[in-house]
Parts: structure tokens; C-alpha cells; sequence
């Protein structure tokens, strides 16, 4: 089951840290750390059933796309 | 008339020579007629014929094409020419290998071995180029031949029309010596990727083109690299975007390199373009080029495999990427599987048999694409999200063990299980779940041998700690018994029983499973013969 209720203990320390990491990266350089942290925690998760939900949850949750 | 070749051959070994069939007054009727005289058509022909189906082969050049072509010869594979007679010739000319390594730039970032256990006569895979896996084939059919297997193949025959008159097919052939017809009461089309039987019925072949070009440099010369497929992504020589690297037969090296989507063709065939990139890879230039080749390639299958009494085998059904060595393997199986169903249903088994040859190699087809597919995918990324997710699997590989699973240069051709068939049997047997209804049997050791080359090529009653009779038969068919002591064979025990204390397989002729339970259960073991036979499909 995907964990749905608030689980990390300093979110604004975490928020902060997840920021931080980023710093000085040009975009590209962002999108492709963004790309090994998302394979570094899904494959901490491991759990095939909990990714699939996270994936589609991360999906669903996206601004709809400006049409036009 | 002329009959011009369409390309060089390598062995010319089936010369047009006139048959009376050319001077009978109507169509000479045949059982079945196989249109193509590749790996597929050949092994079709020469399976058949040793059941005693007479067998006609039609093809329009006398031999086997240039160049190397199809080279990984999987187990399966080998396994299946074992039995028809052609294995351990290809074994002792081929290069045995079965362990891979992966390179990013100059670092070794994956390594995998396709046969990690022991007890298998044949090894995960030798590399063979194409034309002396034919010629071991043609080999086979001559000296089955001459021992009266009734196979004929025709050189210099193209199939020019197929009409299907609903209790046959008539073929319109052209030859030297002019036109003429036969007759068959089935059809099977082995005539490769661009099947001119398919276009002839207009039947459809739609899948996906994959946007990438690769070279073939087949590369003569003496060197020391391991007997292992190296792969390269973004390789430190820049030779292409990635670079694959096989070791052949007779001193040849197969070289793969990545061209991307937009390259002028004719100019990167020419020889001073090839030794361009093979000179950086190689730090040197001596050697010399055997057969070059750009390819690009599709994934795609035809709808179903079977049209009345028009069947499809091979690449005229099917289609991969050649990343993961799944196309004659493929093939291969197809004439493995359609052979015995084939010989039956004209023996008077029902027509359902060649409806799960559909079934079953529909599902095999559909796994290798979907296989071939996503390697396709990670070696050609085609979107930029896709490119950046590649990468970081690549940049976490070299210190992360945990990503080097997602590698992905080709995930290399196994034998498909036909769950779900509708020939299988319930499985009623708590045993290991490589050895399940639907399975290819796994080998093992036997005595001084090996358990498949006793299976031989009917069905067989593998009987493990238990008692059966010799012979049981039931829907046509006749099971022969093997038993074996399991306490004598230890691999026999740990691949088909696991904590099982006995066992009885039912195994079909292609040696696939098709039903197992504790003990000889009369009742069950003939409802089980039926349905393989095309009965009572369940």
C-alpha cells in the first residue's frame, strides 16, 4: 500500500534539502538528478504494487496541459 | 528465360534439377509444401520428414545467401537440432559463449552469464553465422534422405501465386524451364520478413518502425578479446552511438555499431567509412572486411499464424529487433512447434492442433516483441524523458549494483512457456515451476548422457519414482515410457520433482510439458493425451 498520510518527520527540512541539492544545477543538470533520485527511492520501495500507485498517483495529481 | 539471382550465394546446395511434377497434366498434390529454404523452412522439412510427412521445399535460389546474418544460436535451439540431427555439428563449428559484459565510455558497468547451472548438454548459445546453420540443416536433410525421409527440395522454384480451393492450396511456380503447378494440402510460408505468400493474400503485418540504423562490419583478423558479448553504450572510441562485439567462427569478429536515424546510407557503406569507425575502435587497421550490412528494423507480428491451410513460421510472421538474438531462434521453434501438429493433423488429428499453433506461437511472438521492444527502447530512447531515465540508470550503474539490473542491451532469447495453452493439463504435481504444464523440459543429466536426447520424437511418459506402463496410446497417438531412477540422477530429481517423492510428465513431441501428476493415473493421463492432441481443448 502506498503511504498516503504525512511521513516524513521535518518536512520543511526536507523540503529545504531536496531544494538545496539542486542548487547551482542548470536544468538539464536538475532533470537528470531529479531521474537517479526517482531510481534510487523506487528501487528502496521495491514493492511493485506501491511504485505502480505512486506512478499513477504522481500522474493524476499533474496540472492538466494547457491545450492550443 | 533468364532467372536472375537476388543476391550472391554463399553455398549453392539445392541446383534446379526438373521434376515430373513439370510435365504432369494437372497439379501433382503434395501433403505439404514450405515455401522458403531458410533456417526455418529447412528445419520445418527436415523435422516432418523424419516423422515421415512427406515434404516439399520451395525456394527461389539454389542455396544460401551471403553474409552472416542470424549468429546467436540459443540452448533451445540447439536442443531442437539435436533431436533432428544437426546439433553437435553446429556446436563443434560455432563459438560457444554464454556470459555478457556491458561498458559506459571505458567502464565495465554490467556483466550477466545466460547459464549459470550445470547439468545441460548444450551451452546458452554459440555464435554460427547463418549460411553454415543452413548448411548443417541441409546436411541433416541429405543424409535423412538417404534414409528415406521423403523431403524434396526444389531449387530455382518461386511460388508466383497461392490460390487456397478450400480442400488445398495450388501453387503457381516459376522456374528455368518455365511455369507449372502443384497442389498441397497445407501451405507453410517461411519466406522471411517480406513474405511474398503474405503479400500474395494480402494479409496485413503492422508494428512498430524503430527510428535507428545499426552497421554490421563482419571483421576478419586474429585477436584476443574473450568468447563473451561485449556491448558498449556511448562508447570512448565514438565508433557509434553504442557498439556491440561478437567473436565468429574462422577468425571473424562481428562488430554492431549505432548510426542514429538521419545518416546517408551509401556513403556509410562505403569501405573507407567502415574502417573509419572499426580503425578507432580497434587502435589499429589490420584486418580486413568480410560483409558489411546497415539495418534498420520493426517490431511486428501478423494477426494470427494460420489462415485455413496457409500457416506462417518465422520471420514471415513475425519480426524483432535483432537485440536479444530472438529472431531464427523464434523461428526455429515455430517449425518445432508446427512439425509434429502438422504430421498429426494429416495423420487425421483434429484441425484445433494447428489453432494452438497459432495460440502458442502467437504468445511467443508477443514475448519476444515485448522483450525486444524494451531493449529497443533503452538502446534508442525516443523521447527526451526517455534519454534522461536511460542516462541516470547508466551514471547510478557504475557504483549502485541496485541499477545495473535495469541495463537493458538485449535480454537474450529463452524458450517461451505456453501458460494457458489449451493443450496443457491442470497441473496436479507440487514441483518446481520450470518444469510446469506449458514448459520446455529442462535438460539434465542422464546415465553417461542427457534427459533430452532420450525423449526422442513422440510423446513420452516420463516416469520419475513411479510405475507406468510402456506404452500407452490414445487420440492417434502413442506415449513411450522413460523412467528413470531418481536417486541415480540427482539434477533429473532437484528440476522435476524439487520435494515431490515421485512423478509422471506427460511431454508432447516438442518436448514441452503438457501435464504432470504424483503418480500414473490412468483416467487422467488419457484425457490429457487427447487434449494434446487437439481433443477436448480445455
Amino acid at each position: 500500500m502506498l503511504t498516503e498520510r504525512p511521513n516524513i518527520p521535518d518536512p520543511d527540512g526536507f523540503y529545504a534539502e531536496l531544494l538545496g541539492v539542486h542548487e547551482g544545477l542548470s536544468p538539464d543538470e536538475s532533470h537528470s538528478l531529479n531521474a537517479r533520485l526517482i531510481l534510487i527511492l523506487a528501487n528502496h520501495i521495491g514493492d511493485r504494487a506501491v511504485l505502480s500507485a505512486a506512478l499513477a498517483a504522481a500522474r493524476s495529481s499533474g496540472r492538466p496541459a494547457v491545450s492550443g | 528465360m533468364t532467372f536472375a539471382d537476388r543476391y550472391p550465394l554463399a553455398f549453392r546446395l539445392y541446383p534446379y534439377a526438373r521434376v515430373p511434377d513439370q510435365d504432369a497434366a494437372t497439379p501433382v498434390r503434395h501433403p505439404v509444401a514450405i515455401v522458403g529454404a531458410g533456417p526455418v523452412g529447412l528445419s520445418l522439412a527436415l523435422d516432418l520428414g523424419l516423422r515421415g510427412t512427406p515434404v516439399v521445399v520451395l525456394d527461389d535460389h539454389e542455396g544460401v545467401g551471403l553474409g552472416s546474418r542470424a549468429l546467436c544460436f540459443a540452448k533451445r535451439t540447439l536442443e531442437i537440432m539435436d533431436r533432428l540431427g544437426a546439433g553437435r555439428a553446429m556446436v563443434e563449428k560455432g563459438i560457444v559463449w554464454q556470459k555478457g559484459r556491458v561498458f559506459r565510455d571505458r567502464d565495465e558497468i554490467f556483466d550477466f552469464d545466460l547459464l549459470p547451472e550445470a547439468g545441460h548438454e548444450y551451452p546458452a548459445f554459440i555464435n554460427l553465422q547463418q549460411p553454415h546453420f543452413e548448411r548443417f540443416v541441409m546436411e541433416a536433410i541429405v543424409r535423412a534422405q538417404a534414409g528415406g525421409a521423403p523431403i524434396e527440395v526444389r531449387g530455382k522454384n518461386r511460388v508466383d501465386g497461392v490460390t487456397d480451393t478450400g480442400d488445398g492450396v495450388l501453387l503457381d511456380l516459376m522456374t528455368p524451364d518455365g511455369p507449372y503447378r502443384i497442389a498441397a494440402d497445407y501451405v507453410v510460408a517461411c519466406d522471411g520478413a517480406r513474405s511474398p505468400v503474405r503479400g500474395m493474400l494480402g494479409l496485413g503485418f503492422e508494428g512498430r518502425v524503430f527510428e535507428d540504423n545499426f552497421l554490421i562490419a563482419d571483421v576478419k583478423m586474429t585477436a584476443d578479446f574473450p568468447t563473451e558479448r561485449w556491448f558498449w553504450f556511448e562508447p570512448w572510441f565514438k565508433s557509434g552511438d553504442s557498439a556491440l562485439l561478437h567473436k565468429q567462427p574462422d577468425d571473424i569478429w562481428r562488430i554492431d555499431f549505432q548510426l542514429g536515424w538521419d545518416i546517408d546510407r551509401e556513403k556509410e557503406l562505403r569501405p573507407e567509412s567502415i574502417r573509419a569507425r572499426v580503425d578507432q575502435m580497434l587502435g589499429h587497421s589490420d584486418y580486413e572486411l568480410d560483409w558489411c550490412s546497415i539495418y534498420t528494423f520493426q517490431c511486428r507480428r501478423m494477426q494470427s499464424f494460420r489462415h485455413g491451410r496457409i500457416l506462417f513460421a518465422g520471420d514471415s510472421a513475425h519480426q524483432v529487433s535483432p537485440f536479444g538474438a530472438r529472431g531464427a531462434n523464434s523461428g526455429v521453434q515455430d517449425a518445432d512447434n508446427l512439425s509434429w501438429k502438422l504430421a498429426a493433423v494429416l495423420g487425421g488429428a483434429p484441425e484445433a492442433l494447428l489453432d494452438s499453433y497459432d495460440a502458442e506461437r502467437v504468445q511467443a511472438a508477443d514475448e519476444n516483441i515485448l522483450n525486444s521492444s524494451r531493449s529497443t527502447d533503452f538502446l534508442t530512447p525516443k523521447t527526451e524523458v526517455s534519454r534522461l531515465f536511460r542516462n541516470a540508470v547508466l551514471d547510478l550503474a557504475r557504483d549502485h549494483a541496485f541499477a545495473r539490473p535495469l541495463i537493458n542491451s538485449g535480454r537474450l532469447s529463452v524458450p517461451c512457456v505456453y501458460d494457458g495453452s489449451p493443450l496443457n493439463s491442470p497441473d496436479a504435481l507440487d514441483a518446481p515451476a520450470r518444469s510446469r504444464p506449458g514448459a520446455p523440459c529442462p535438460d539434465a543429466p542422464l546415465g553417461d548422457g542427457f534427459l533430452l536426447p532420450a525423449l526422442g520424437h513422440g510423446f513420452t511418459l516420463l516416469a520419475l519414482g513411479c510405475d507406468a506402463p510402456d506404452t500407452l496410446a490414445e487420440a492417434g497417438a502413442t506415449a513411450r515410457r522413460l523412467s528413470v531412477d531418481v536417486t541415480e540422477a540427482p539434477l533429473i530429481r532437484e528440476r522435476y520433482l524439487g520435494a515431490a517423492p515421485a512423478g509422471l510428465y506427460l511431454i508432447r513431441p516438442d518436448q514441452h510439458v503438457a501435464g504432470r501428476w504424483p503418480a500414473f493415473d490412468e483416467t487422467a493421463i488419457r484425457a490429457a493425451m487427447r487434449r494434446a492432441m487437439g481433443h477436448d481443448a480445455c
